[in-house]
Order: C-alpha cells, then sequence, then structure tokens
C-alpha cells in the first residue's frame, strides 16, 4: 500500500531533513531578529519606532511565496551573482518570520505592568536584577504558547520554498511523483508527517498556555 | 529624614507637582489624601527616584536626588513601596517574591533570607502562603505579602500608594491593621490612602493636595473637624 513511498524512502527523507534545516534557521535568527523587533516597535525613538513599524506592516501583508520568489530572482541582480537556494530561503524565512515573532515579543513586552517593574526596583534591584529575574522570565512565560504555536506556522511555511526549487520535503515528493505516479499515497504521507509534528507541537503549546493560566500568569 | 524642598514636576506641558514642600521625621506617619490626579502618587514616586521631577530637590537623609552621583538602587534599598495593585511577581512563590532582593541586593544566602522572610510572613500574619502563588491568594493576602516583600529589605522609610483601595472592603482591615501595627513599632510612613479610620489612629500629619500643590496639612483633628479649605471639605464630604 506505501510501496512507491517505501521505495523512495530514502530520498524522501533526505528532503525532510532539509525542512528541518530550513525551519531549524528560520526559528534561529527568526526569533533572534524578531526579539529586536519586538523592541523597535516599543521603542520611543521616532527613528526606530518607524522604520521597524514599516518594515513589520509590509511584509506582513505580502504572502510569503512572493517574498521567497522575489528575493531569490532580485537579489542577484542586486548583489550581482546568485544567491544558494538553501541560503536564499533561510533568509526570505528570516526575514518574514521576524515580523511575526516581532508582534509576539511586543505583546510580550508589554504586558508587564509598568508598577510591576517599580515594585522590583523600589526593593533596590538594577535594572539588570530586575530583566534576569522578574520581567524576562514574565514575559517569556506570556509569549511561549504563542512562539510555540508561530513555530509550528514556521514549519509548515517552509514547504513554500519549492518555487525556488530547493528540494525540501514536498518538493523531493513531487518529484517521485513525477516518476511513480502515485499523487494521494505519496502526498498523503506528506500530510501524515506534518500532521504528526504539528499535532505535537500544538499539543506542547496548549499545555504551557493552561500551566500559564493556572499560574495566573496569562 | 525626608526633605522635599519645593519640588515640582511636568509631564509635557502639564504641571502635576507646583512647588511641594514637606519634611518627614524619622518615625512619623504622614498621610496624604486627596483627589485622583492631585498628585500624591506622583509625589511618592519622585521621593525614591521612580520619576524625574524637574524643579526644586528632595533630599532623603542627606542624599540629594538631584545629584547625578546619587545612586538611586542603593537609596531605594531603604525606601520601601507598596502599591496600589500589590505588583507580586506572579512567577514566584510568597516567600521567593520575599527572599528575591535579599538574595541579589544584599547577597543573603538562601537560608538567612528565608529565615526573614518566615518571619515577615508570621508577622502579617500568614505563614501557612509561604508556598502559595500569588494566584491563589486573596487580595488582602496579596497586599500583605507584598508590604512582607518590601520590609525584608529592612528599609528606613515605607511608602504606601493606596494600598487598599484595590481591595474588597473585607480585606482592607486585615492590610491595615498590618500598616498600624508598622506604624506604633516606630516605622517611618508616607501613605497615601483615604482610610480616614487609619490616618485617625497613627497619622501625626495629614496633608491634602489638589492640582499638585499642597493644599492643607495638620493633624488629623485639624484637618477632619476643622478643614481651612473649601476644596479639602468638599472632599471630606464625598469620602466620609
Amino acid at each position: 500500500m506505501f510501496d512507491a513511498v517505501t521505495r523512495n524512502i530514502t530520498f524522501l527523507m533526505g528532503g525532510f531533513l532539509v525542512t528541518l534545516e530550513l525551519t531549524f534557521f528560520a526559528l534561529l535568527g527568526g526569533i533572534a531578529l524578531g526579539a529586536l523587533v519586538g523592541l523597535g516597535r516599543i521603542s520611543k525613538r521616532p527613528w526606530i519606532y518607524y522604520p521597524v513599524t514599516m518594515y513589520v506592516n509590509f511584509l506582513r501583508n505580502i504572502p510569503l511565496i512572493l517574498v521567497i520568489f522575489w528575493f531569490y530572482f532580485v537579489m542577484p541582480i542586486i548583489a550581482g551573482s546568485s544567491l544558494d537556494p538553501f541560503l536564499s530561503a533561510v533568509i526570505s524565512f528570516i526575514i518574514f518570520e521576524a515580523t511575526y515573532f516581532g508582534e509576539i515579543f511586543r505583546a510580550g513586552y508589554q504586558s508587564i505592568s509598568k508598577d510591576l517593574s517599580a515594585a522590583a526596583y523600589s526593593t533596590g534591584m538594577t535594572y539588570a536584577q530586575t530583566a534576569r529575574y522578574v520581567l524576562v522570565p514574565i514575559a517569556f512565560r506570556r509569549m511561549l504558547p504563542s512562539l510555540i504555536t508561530q513555530s509550528i506556522v514556521t514549519f509548515q511555511d517552509t514547504s513554500l520554498a519549492f518555487v525556488i526549487g530547493l528540494q525540501e520535503f514536498v518538493r523531493r515528493t513531487s518529484i517521485v511523483d513525477n516518476l511513480e505516479v502515485r499523487s494521494i499515497q505519496l502526498f498523503g504521507f506528506v500530510a501524515v508527517v506534518f500532521f504528526i509534528f504539528c499535532f505535537i507541537g500544538s499539543k506542547i503549546s496548549r499545555h504551557f498556555e493552561e500551566k500559564g493560566r493556572k499560574t495566573g500568569l496569562l | 529624614m525626608i526633605e522635599i524642598k519645593n519640588v515640582s514636576k511636568w509631564f509635557g506641558d502639564f504641571q502635576v507637582l507646583t512647588d511641594v514642600n514637606e519634611t518627614i521625621e524619622r518615625g512619623q506617619t504622614m498621610v496624604i489624601c486627596g483627589p485622583s490626579g492631585s498628585g500624591k502618587s506622583t509625589l511618592l514616586r519622585c521621593v525614591n527616584g521612580l520619576e524625574p521631577y524637574q524643579k526644586g530637590e528632595i533630599v532623603v537623609d542627606g542624599v540629594s536626588l538631584s545629584d547625578p552621583k546619587t545612586n538611586l538602587y542603593k537609596l531605594r534599598e531603604n525606601i520601601g513601596m507598596v502599591f496600589q495593585r500589590f505588583e507580586l511577581y506572579p512567577h514566584m512563590t510568597a516567600l521567593q517574591n520575599i527572599t528575591l532582593a535579599p538574595m541579589k541586593v544584599r547577597k543573603w544566602s538562601k537560608q538567612k533570607a528565608g529565615q526573614k522572610a518566615m518571619e515577615l510572613l508570621e508577622r502579617v500574619g500568614i505563614p501557612d502562603k509561604a508556598d502559595a502563588y500569588p494566584a491563589n491568594l486573596s487580595g488582602g493576602q496579596q497586599q500583605r505579602v507584598a508590604i512582607a516583600r518590601s520590609l525584608a529589605m529592612e528599609p528606613r522609610y515605607m511608602m504606601f500608594d493606596e494600598p487598599t483601595s484595590a481591595l474588597d472592603p473585607e480585606m482592607i482591615k486585615e492590610v491595615l491593621d498590618v500598616m498600624v501595627n508598622l506604624a506604633k513599632e516606630g516605622m517611618t510612613m508616607l501613605c497615601v490612602t483615604h482610610e480616614m479610620g487609619f490616618a485617625r489612629e497613627v497619622a501625626d500629619e495629614i496633608i491634602f493636595m489638589d492640582f499638585g500643590k499642597i493644599v492643607e496639612r495638620g493633624t488629623y483633628e485639624g484637618f477632619f473637624n476643622n478643614p481651612k479649605s473649601e476644596r479639602a471639605r468638599e472632599f471630606l464630604d464625598q469620602i466620609l
């Protein structure tokens, strides 16, 4: 029943590995850049706030597939040489996902009342101590469910990298399908794999959300 | 001693404090009242450097807050503050809330800080809540933990910013009792509150603020029985 899958399992799993790698780097860069974007979005300095806000609004209002596509085809014109599809995809994902992560960080930073930090300062704690022991742990706990959810979305989004010919999971499945012509079986397999990973992820997110609600953090 | 000399403060164009003068001697309890927006909370925040002021000077035990060399963190170790909405750290137990600053700022051992915290919880009447998280405590219990958290730093002064106005009526007394005991033990206190029963029992001085100015000052009897200004009379009519 799964003959086409089993015959090509090594090739398919190689594609899945690319998907995982792409997800890993997209999350690493997207979350790090997102933390900065979030800071920029609450900045009181107009020369930080406005450019960052424009960047966020611009990217959140165009489809990801266009970002990947344009980045891959426009960069060589600007840079003069063509980029490796994997690297191009990683960069596209980082700049795109950072806007979404940025909004999660912004909400997390803003969820902390001014009086809570004032309370910490009034016990003599320094800014660094207040941030380390009070603000960051609380903001992180509050953001965790949304961060996990957005990570799942990023994982799913990586399949869009097929438009620039990156041999990730979906692309390789489609190559196999061209030879085997077993679309339902092959893409059914892809769906099952994605589902298992995302379902586990959303359960984890849910767990932290309920935990947060119980302890009054959310 | 806290000396507030001619302090004025603006939020943009809006003047929140105008030429405020006041001296609080050690061991005194001062009650600050007045309508909302009159600058009471802002004044407290200026005293421990949480808010800057633009004119005048505040001197705490001889150290001026206007002096750029003054270490505000150091200064705040000696001035505890209690907030209207408790502001406990929600991710820590009552005990951890209390021990955090002594351990990080005073560098006390976990054991010493824990011991002190238990003494304080005993003093505010909830030693059995040491391991409870703020979400599982009532408002009155949370506020008592907040008071214990401030006291753990062994401050010379305590400031209270409307400590009972977010509480259900039946919980107000348990918090006020703790405050009354503190005042009677000789703690120097600045309390923004409309609890006139508390003021009568322990206030050495009451000041009434309106539009960022101290409009009236006096003892409880003087202020309560014979307010000099029209504004204070109106205010007392409203809260009593």
